[in-house]
């Protein structure tokens, strides 16, 4: 068996290393420039029921090794992904992630009963956390019986596991989590981005059209580390961990404080091969770190 | 193909105030299509800044395997660009977007080519590969003020060269449209980059021409995967959007709402 190969609810993963929602579109653009069977597994970016066109640009706004977005879901809607976006990816030998989005429970519901029937959706990613659009998304990830509710009302149309991807925007990211656990979820994605503004330095206001954007990057990472570190040991539940992953280090830093995978998101903007890098470093890490196999690393720190 | 290449960096000085003249030498020029395409810059290898930066190519020496940028260094990132050196290596990702079509114009016809500030270099590049081909370039170029303007003579060595300056140290005292307001328009093609205001006008004042507008956006990937640089498009029947980096950065006039 590879020393990389992990299992986790619904997914058969090459490697614990996958492309983080939103920071990959639906895979085309990095189709373009390398095997995407390579990796792990691919989170595509947010559907919802309808299309969404998404907020007014300024939609970036760069930040001290980091950034913030307001892209606001942009997407072609449930209709073209399964139609068009899904198929496309079946080329590729690689488990997808759908990220289901929505503004009320019926939309979430009815995004997730539909893809989770696609051939290569093997679970979902519910996003209850996207801070940027005006309605769903964050209130649903921002009170645990909101989410609660949700998980169970997606969990019982879904034909595959769920997900739940937490907000880092929360008073205590372990009531959420324990919140989704006992809505059923089969796991959890973690961290989204954290609300942040940024201003021009002339005008005094906000870059970002929408004022607010979500912060992500290698800026994020200490606070993401912690979080996963605190819900690894307050939940049963396998943790996919992302923020601010750049390299191979990073991966090792997340498994060690309890992640069983993790997602590489805005790396992918600064270099689109970082995916296949990091997983082409993994042997030698744990080489190493004296590791047989990545799984040994997981909550290492916790063991100490 | 976009490729992702540690180009090296052959020449490096400045040549107005703020604006810099950097040449690379790299496999990823073979890769190049068409002038008015851009590269992903990466300034430095830490995480700050983190991003790349856009950046046109202003001239192709395939011979060299050569590159010739010219950019504004007036923020961190560019800034930190600036002080690389000879002989350093650049991390560089590209050719990204589509560029300006040399197609669109024949042997023997007009075109305008119409740039203000740093929207002036690609047009260096499409008017070299114009003339070679034997169109007649008009060039059209429009700057803040004397010290800001760059590669007069370059274009004066292609074709005729009208230069505006904001407060008139430099030429027409005015934008382009004033140099406009007294050409004749009996050429075939525009081709124009520069700030939103003067694409604008551009494309107002020559609305019954064929032309080609290169547009700018805040970036996050370039390569087409973050939608951070979407525009809406004129004829919402078609597509409601597009996104810059990939889909452009140059669109023919009239396709993207401005």
């Amino acid at each position: 068996m590879s020393r990389l190969a992990m299992e986790l609810p619904g997914l058969q993963l090459k490697n614990p290393i996958m492309p983080a929602s939103g920071c990959f579109g639906f895979g085309k653009e990095f189709g373009g420039l390398y095997d995407l069977s390579q990796l792990g597994a691919i989170m595509i970016k947010a559907t919802t029921e309808e299309t969404r066109y998404g907020n007014p640009t300024p939609r970036v706004a760069e930040t001290a090794s980091g950034m913030l977005n307001a892209i606001g879901l942009q997407n072609p809607g449930l209709e073209k992904v399964m139609a068009e976006e899904l198929p496309w990816l079946e080329r590729y030998d690689v488990p997808i992630i759908a990220n289901v989005a929505g503004s009320e429970t019926a939309d979430y519901v009815a995004v997730a009963k539909a893809i989770s029937t696609a051939p290569n959706v093997h679970a979902l990613e519910l996003n209850i956390s996207c801070p940027n659009v005006k309605c769903g998304g964050i209130q649903f990830g921002t009170d645990p019986d909101t989410a609660r509710e949700l998980t169970a009302a997606v969990k019982a149309v879904s034909s595959v596991p769920v997900y739940v991807k937490l907000s880092p925007n929360v008073t205590s990211i372990v009531d959420m989590a324990k919140a989704v656990e006992a809505g059923g979820a089969d796991g959890i994605t973690m961290i989204n981005t954290l609300i942040g503004m940024r201003l021009d330095a002339k005008t005094g206001r906000p870059i970002i059209a929408n004022r607010t954007g979500g912060l992500s990057g290698p800026a994020v990472k200490p606070v993401a580390i912690r979080m996963v570190a605190e819900v690894s040991q307050a939940t049963n539940l396998p943790i996919i961990g992302m923020g601010g992953v750049t390299n191979a280090q990073d991966v090792v830093d997340f498994l060690s404080v309890g992640a069983s995978a993790v997602a590489v998101g805005t790396a992918n903007f600064v270099d689109p091969f970082v995916c296949p890098n990091i997983i082409n470093s993994l042997e030698e890490k744990l080489d190493e770190l004296g590791v047989d196999h990545i799984s040994e690393l997981i909550g290492r720190s916790h063991r100490l | 193909m976009i490729i992702q290449d540690r180009m090296e960096i052959v020449e490096h000085k400045q040549i107005a105030r703020a604006i810099f003249e950097l040449t690379l030498r790299g496999k990823l020029t073979g890769e190049i299509t068409s002038p008015g395409q851009f590269v992903h810059v990466r300034v430095s290898d830490s995480l700050d800044p983190l991003l790349r930066r856009p950046i046109s190519i202003a001239k192709v020496d395939r011979d060299k395997q050569e590159i010739t940028l010219l950019y504004r260094a007036d923020g961190h990132g560019t800034g930190v660009l600036s002080k690389r050196i000879t002989g350093d290596t650049v991390d560089v990702l590209g050719p990204l977007g589509n560029g300006f079509p040399i197609e669109a114009t024949e042997a023997g016809e007009t075109a305008y080519l119409i740039g203000g500030g740093i929207g002036v270099p690609p047009l260096y590049e499409l008017s070299r590969q114009l003339t070679a081909k034997g169109v007649k370039c008009v060039h059209i170029l429009g700057f803040e003020s004397e010290d800001v303007v760059f590669y007069q003579e370059q274009f004066e060595s292609l074709g005729d060269t009208h230069i505006a300056t904001v407060d008139g140290t430099e030429g027409t005292k005015g934008f382009v449209t004033h140099v406009m307001d007294n050409l004749p328009t009996d050429f075939a093609t525009f081709y124009t980059c520069g700030p939103m205001p003067m694409l604008k006008a551009v494309q107002q004042a020559y609305a019954d021409k064929k032309g080609y507008v290169s547009f700018e956006e805040r970036m996050g990937c370039g390569i087409g995967a973050c939608f951070a640089c979407v525009c809406e498009t004129k004829d919402q029947s078609e597509r409601s959007y597009v996104k810059i980096c990939s889909d452009g950065p140059v669109f023919e006039a009239g396709v993207v709402s401005i």
